[in-house]
């Protein structure tokens, strides 16, 4: 009985947190792109715009939904769903962090355990090529027929660099559970440089972890690669015909593989949760000064104002830090919250990436982006995974 | 619990199944032949080969069949017409397969000694390190064979393909 009600409990935390961070992953990717382009941003809804994701949210779910008659009456709704689903359903593999004990119950940091969680992730990003493929093709217009055909091969194409650049790491894990990949990565050479797969003896996976990131790219539809919904092309690709909460779902998709993906390369190639440098150097003490900083800041700018109104909030915002960061030094919480904190800040740093190269990189021409995989990273890849298997292989028992 | 997943998803497979047939659409068809193989996949996963569910859902449905649907969406093929064959058979179709399932399934039945079937939950030689072990160490020669003639037929493909661009 208690394993269902901590696993119970465990779903709903999941849940809730990924739900949040879809929706202020979009937030922050707005307000990270406006600062590239010297704007604002949002900034009407709520201080600094925070509440603009629930505006959206309310906005998205009261627009009339829409259902053209030309469309396919039963792949057309299909669609969306089927993307949320498949989004949502990867993250129940993903680990956060190490074996905890709550009230003295053993438990993972993590949904489930399976054995073969690399494989599931591999075949759930495979399915989800059908979500877009079919979306474009039920719409019925000639413009979201070309997003989906671009999405289903560039899809496919990529998928073989991601999965080549995959099993490297699992030839030096040696193991298909991603748990087990994330423990593999514990500890430090010469006491400060971390045994992560990207620097880990015999093979690191520089080249590897690059491969991973372009291939992700593709696979969550982003810019550079972002030719399924070529705005200029294809006014808005597969999705063009889809309103109010089909639309978002589709959105919430997008999102939600790019959080499983980054997180799967956190896993894979970053160390997932552990610190990159030893606890003995205070590592355990980062995310309180971290937190601490920002609640100083805050106070700061709320005792001098920029604006009037910066008097009473920024006070509350600085408050509200110090009580994280004064969570994160708690012994009894630090064992919980600091591996979820190293994993978060490793997760959000490669979403960061895929912000800023959203924001400074043109896009691909479509023969470029398929001659690229096929003439340059499947080799690579290839090649990067035949060096590690005969180094793994050569140094091992 | 074993019993009430491998009911329900041998359902959805034979409904899949026939409806893969039913269907006029090529789409709707082979996304019918996707749902059959994605409750093979949990039956695999049921018997305990995990390995197998994996690679059926990452290479069947979700590489073979993307192909199948990005060809039929590249050829924009049409809804075909209803083909209705003879009046014998349309009557005499449905008990006759009917029949046959239920002689198959008595034979089964009788020639296999009791026990010799499968159980849920008994197989655990099923993950990615048994299987590949079995590659490499029994079965290599059938699996060295097979990677040659998906190569020989990568060549024909090519081949044929070459022909049409001069």
């Amino acid at each position: 009985m208690n394993f269902y009600l901590l696993t119970l409990i465990k779903a709903g935390v999941v849940a809730l947190v990924l739900l949040t961070s879809l929706a202020y992953l979009q937030w922050a990717e707005r307000k990270i792109l406006a600062h590239i382009q010297l704007r604002q941003g949002p900034y009407r809804v709520g201080p600094h715009g925070l509440l603009q994701p629930l505006a959206d949210v309310i906005k998205l779910m009261t627009k009339e939904d829409l259902l053209p008659p030309y469309v396919n009456r039963f792949f057309y709704p299909f669609a969306p769903f089927l993307a949320v689903m498949l989004s949502l359903i990867a993250i129940a593999v993903i680990p956060f962090g190490p074996e905890v004990s709550v009230f003295g119950q053993r438990t993972l940091m993590q949904l489930t355990d399976l054995g073969f969680g690399v494989l599931f992730l591999l075949a759930i990003s495979s399915l989800s090529v059908y979500a877009v493929a079919l979306g474009g093709w039920a719409s019925n217009n000639k413009y979201s027929l070309l997003g989906s055909l671009r999405a289903s091969a560039q899809m496919i194409s990529y998928e073989l660099p991601l999965a080549m650049a995959v099993v490297a790491p699992l030839l030096m894990a040696n193991s298909l559970s991603l748990r087990e990949i994330g423990e593999a990565q514990a500890g430090f050479y010469l006491g400060f440089i971390p045994r992560w797969f990207v620097f880990q003896w015999p093979a690191p996976q520089v080249i590897g972890f690059l491969i991973f990131l372009v291939a992700a790219f593709a696979e969550t539809n982003r810019l550079p690669f972002d030719l399924p919904e070529a705005e200029n092309e294809l006014v808005a690709g597969f999705h063009t015909e889809f309103s109010s909460m089909k639309f978002a779902a589709f959105f919430m998709a997008e999102y939600s593989n790019m959080i499983t993906i980054t997180a799967f390369a956190t896993l894979l190639f970053l160390g997932a949760w552990h610190p990159p440098f030893p606890a003995g150097w205070g590592s355990d003490y980062v995310p309180v000064l971290v937190f601490l900083t920002a609640a100083a800041v805050s106070l700061y700018h709320g005792l001098n104002p920029a604006r009037g109104r910066d008097r009473r909030s920024l006070p509350v915002v600085s408050l509200a830090f110090f009580a994280v960061g004064i969570a994160f030094g708690v012994p009894l919480l630090q064992t919980y919250l600091t591996p979820v904190f190293w994993f978060a800040a490793k997760t959000g740093a490669i979403l960061f990436l895929f912000m800023w190269v959203r924001g400074t990189l043109p896009r691909f021409r479509y023969d470029q982006l398929m001659g690229f995989t096929w003439k340059f990273l499947f080799p690579l890849s290839v090649a990067n995974l035949l060096f590690t298997g005969l180094v793994v292989a050569l140094s091992g028992e | 619990m074993d019993l009430i997943l491998f009911l329900t998803f041998a359902f959805v497979a034979v409904a899949c199944a026939i409806n893969l047939v039913l269907q006029t659409h090529p789409i709707s068809s082979a996304l019918s032949l996707v749902g059959v193989m994605g409750s093979l996949a949990v039956l695999y996963l049921l018997l305990g080969g995990e390995f197998i569910a994996a690679a059926q859902i990452i290479v069947y449905a979700g590489a073979i069949m993307v192909l199948f649907v990005f060809v039929i969406m590249l050829l924009n093929a049409e809804g075909e017409p209803v083909a209705m064959g003879p009046k014998l058979s349309r009557t005499l179709g449905i008990p006759l397969i009917v029949a046959l399932a239920g002689l198959l399934a008595f034979i089964v039945h009788r020639v296999l000694p009791p026990g010799a079937g499968v159980a849920f939950g008994k197989f655990t030689g099923g993950t990615a390190l048994d299987v590949g072990r079995k590659l490499f160490t029994d079965y290599v020669l059938p699996f060295e064979v097979t990677s040659i003639l998906i190569l020989i037929a990568i060549l024909g493909a090519v081949v044929l393909a070459r022909k049409e661009i001069h």
